[in-house]
């Protein structure tokens, strides 16, 4: 197990190493991010040189690629164009949206397992039959249509919530956005429980677990659950990372400001520091939910432990 | 949360007849229930630090526009600039200054206002160890050359144009003859500026102090700034509300959205999605009012194809293949007024605005554009490509529609399309290094309302936002006579005749003015866009 682990870590590397280089590179080839800086009119050439000094745009990309990443490992992800630290960025955005993230989760874990053993369990019935129609629907709309809708329907329409998540976002008030933002996962985790579960009820072990005499929901909790959930897990693992990159739209429609409104921010005045340090960061959330998944399964399955 | 809004109804109740028991006829700002109530708007990050010479866009504007008062300040409906901290100030060569700064103010933190606090701002303005966006403003002072050298090294840390003379004045003095120097004063770029900003400036930027009827209570970077009414602010325009509270919105969207739920009172930006349904949203609490605006479609004069002989004809024809009125009717629902001279309404027509001085040039007719192209030789390379950024606004659909226009107009479906270019920053890295085929999209908003604003930094030769290269002998001869003109009509006719030049050769088609747009809630009242189409918060009265 150990060495599983190391070996996990070890490959971390060349796709940490690899990830941040296109990401520096594709960011950079969009061209001279000081032209943007001027607003309609170009910056004086004075100026302009002088910002590129400042933030190390007049060397050479392999060289600014290798300084940056040296002042990454001491934790300095350098200077946006506001004059802010990139990790004050960090400090402020990424609570709010592991916070909406959680929210997330714990919705399709919640809701998304509930509903798939339930129709999985109840497989051709009309439970099961609204659920697969529901999931569907939900799959097909965009997230910017429902978030919107219910932004309209709850927050203006109702007025049961606000329509935007003040900039403390409290729990509380990331539930809806949190819902919009799990709705399509939700939707795949019910759908791959439901399928899991109805594969896994025929099988011999279910077969004799029942045999045995066990109460009903033992059976379905120790043993036809357990062996169900491992695309599960594997599907929510990699989406942690999917859903904290991928909250840009969720957050500009509840004008939440998290890690998404400064990448889009970012992106807007190409600011290579604020979005190579960030995605720099999302993808070193990745690599550690791979890994937390690949651990998982070696709970949830003991052959994988001695593979 | 029905409740919330009906106890907050209530409220607003007990403030309107406190307000009119109490302290009717009283002086707005003073002990009543008017006065102390604070109004929340919305805002967008601003993109540099909040420094005066440093803030070239309107969100960063807005803060400097309530927390700071310079020399001058622009009438928020005339537009005409009017004395403020200035004394006086008095030419007799229109080369030399004399500033005059009035006693009695201070910043917010108790520090007098001297000449000092704006030579010592005017002087890290200009220097280019401070990488001020805005330092070119200080362009017309002497010994500018040597603190901001266009390449190199500065060998002057100050002015040799500005001098202090005592306290309360310090003379200026220009590398040119320039008349209007004195109205520019009002742009934020010349405020004062107290010691702390440059003993600790690390924390000025976190909270900046001005000498404004507003100072900063607190400011969340990127989410919320908390301005508050200063009490013992010295000037005539006092603020009447309790203060403002800027809350950053990353969509404009959502802040109508929230405007509409009754948690924001006020948008200064109507998305161009509602402005169909925001009269019937709003009503009267929509406003629509020209500011200092204009968008134009700018050429490359670098390219010798757009560039020969001949080729105005062209220009022209283009010109007058495009249908405004029909693209700021339907598209830009009037939020847009088809232009007809190079400037903007704003100026008044005392400041320059002259309707119709484009003439025919602007006028949509289909039968002479297909001539005058064809007259001028056809468009170069048989299809106009008009450059844009579509990342922002909603250019692609009036992009789409102008080519629309000139394909109708010429009978050629394929005579223009639009060619978009993924950012702001790349577009305009494009246009830094001349890489443009064909005509570009070009929005200019004005710094100051003078004319000279509009013509000099767009069409003058190597003119600062003269991104097209555009050069004419006659047009820099009349600018330059306009500027060293003492009489404001005579100057002001001079640079009328320039504009002139700037339509017959049709240096850049002028497409539309761009009305500033804003919506408030019902508890507030007074609320008035100024020309720079910025909110005048001050004024505002919350109930």
């Amino acid at each position: 197990m150990g060495r599983y682990v190391v070996r996990r870590l070890l490959q971390m590397i060349p796709v940490f190493v690899g990830s941040t280089l296109l990401i520096f590179l594709m960011v950079n080839v969009m061209g001279d991010p000081v032209a943007g800086l001027c607003g309609e009119r170009s910056c004086d050439p004075a100026t302009a040189a002088q910002l590129k000094r400042e933030f190390g745009l007049d060397k050479p990309l392999w060289q600014q690629y290798l300084t940056y990443m040296g002042n990454v490992f001491t934790g300095d992800f350098g200077t946006a164009f506001n004059g802010q630290k990139v990790t004050e960025l960090m400090a402020t955005s990424f609570p709010v949206t592991i916070r909406l993230t959680v929210v997330a989760i714990v919705f399709e874990v919640v809701v998304g397992i509930t509903l798939g053993v339930v129709t999985g369990l109840r497989r051709g019935r009309p439970v099961d039959t609204a659920v697969l129609l529901l999931t569907l629907v939900v799959i097909s709309v965009p997230t910017f249509v429902t978030g919107l809708l219910l932004q309209l329907l709850l927050g203006v329409e109702w007025g049961w919530i606000r329509p935007s998540v003040p900039p403390e976002a409290a729990f509380d008030e990331l539930i809806v956005p949190g819902l919009v933002l799990a709705s399509v996962s939700l939707a795949y985790v019910t759908r791959l429980t439901r399928t899991s579960i109805a594969e896994n009820k025929r099988s011999d072990y279910v077969r004799t677990a029942i045999a045995k005499g066990l109460p009903r929901r033992r059976v379905v909790v120790r043993h036809l659950l357990r062996n169900s959930l491992i695309p599960v897990v594997t599907f929510i693992g990699t989406d942690i990372g999917a859903l904290m990159g991928g909250a840009i739209v969720t957050e500009r429609i509840f004008n939440i400001h998290g890690v998404g409104y400064q990448l889009y921010q970012g992106i807007l005045r190409q600011n290579t520091q604020t979005v190579v340090g960030f995605v720099t960061v999302l993808v070193l959330v990745f690599l550690a939910a791979n890994l937390l998944v690949d651990l998982l399964y070696a709970v949830l399955d003991p052959r994988i432990r001695y593979a | 949360m029905r409740g919330i809004t009906h106890a907050r109804w209530a409220a607003g109740a007990v403030a309107v007849a406190l307000a009119a028991t109490g302290c009717g006829g009283g002086a707005a700002g003073s002990d009543g229930g008017i006065g102390t109530a604070v109004l929340s708007s919305s805002w967008g990050d601003p993109q540099n630090p909040l420094e005066p010479a440093n803030t070239n866009e309107v969100q960063g504007g807005k803060v400097l526009d309530m927390v700071f008062r310079g020399l001058k300040m622009y009438d928020p409906r005339t537009g005409k600039a009017d004395d403020m901290l200035a004394e006086s100030i008095t030419t007799t060569d229109s080369r030399n200054f004399t500033v005059k700064v009035k006693g009695g103010w201070t910043f917010s933190n108790g520090e007098k206002v001297t000449a000092r606090s704006f030579v010592d701002a005017w002087n890290y303005g200009a220097s280019l160890r401070n990488n001020q966006k805005n330092a070119y403003f200080f362009g017309y002072i002497e010994g500018y050359d040597k603190v901001h050298p266009t390449r190199g090294s500065q060998s002057a840390d100050r002015l040799s144009g500005l001098k202090v003379v005592d306290d309360h004045t310090f003379t200026v003095k220009l590398d040119q003859k320039f008349s209007s120097f004195p109205d520019t004063l009002g742009y934020a770029a010349f405020a004062p500026l107290p010691r702390a900003f440059f003993t600790d400036h690390a924390g000025w930027l976190k909270k900046p102090v001005g000498n404004g009827p507003y100072r900063i209570e607190s400011y969340q970077r990127g989410a919320q700034m908390n301005l508050r009414t200063w009490d013992r602010y010295p000037g005539p325009d006092k603020a009447v509300n309790g203060g403002v509270t800027l809350k950053v919105y990353t969509d404009s969207n959502t802040a109508y959205t929230d405007l509409m739920a009754g948690n924001l009172d006020l948008v200064d930006d109507i998305p161009a999605a509602q402005l169909r349904n925001v009269r019937s949203d709003l009503g009267d609490r929509y406003i629509n009012t020209p500011a200092g605006i204009i968008q134009t479609l700018e050429f490359p004069f670098y390219d010798k194809r757009w560039n020969r002989p001949g080729s105005e004809k062209v220009r022209t024809g283009l010109s007058m293949a495009i249908n405004r009125k029909q693209i700021t009717d339907t598209l830009f629902r009037q939020t847009r007024t088809p232009a007809s001279d190079w400037t903007s309404p704003v100026l008044g027509v005392q400041g320059g605005f002259k309707e119709g001085l484009c003439g025919k040039a602007c006028a949509y007719d289909p039968a002479g554009a297909k001539k005058l192209v064809k007259e001028g030789g056809g468009i170069p390379g048989g299809q106009v490509k008009i450059t844009y950024n579509a990342d922002a606004g909603s250019h692609r659909q009036w992009i789409d529609a102008v080519c629309n226009s000139i394909n109708n107009a010429l009978g050629d479906n394929k005579a223009c399309v639009g060619n978009p270019v993924g950012t702001f920053a790349d577009f305009r890295n494009q246009i830094g290094q001349h890489r443009m085929s064909g005509p570009f999209r070009a929005g200019w908003q004005m710094d100051y309302p003078l004319i000279q604003n509009f013509l000099q930094p767009m069409y003058y030769t190597d003119a600062s936002s003269n991104d097209g290269k555009w050069s004419n002998g006659e047009f820099d001869k009349l600018v330059d006579q306009a500027n060293a003109e003492s009489d404001p009509i005579r100057s002001v006719a001079t640079f009328q005749k320039a504009e002139e030049v700037v339509r017959d050769h049709m240096a850049a088609i002028p497409l539309w003015y761009q009305n500033g747009s804003a919506g408030y809630s019902d508890r507030l009242s007074d609320v008035a866009l100024n020309p720079f189409s910025v909110p005048v918060y001050n004024e505002i009265k919350v109930s």
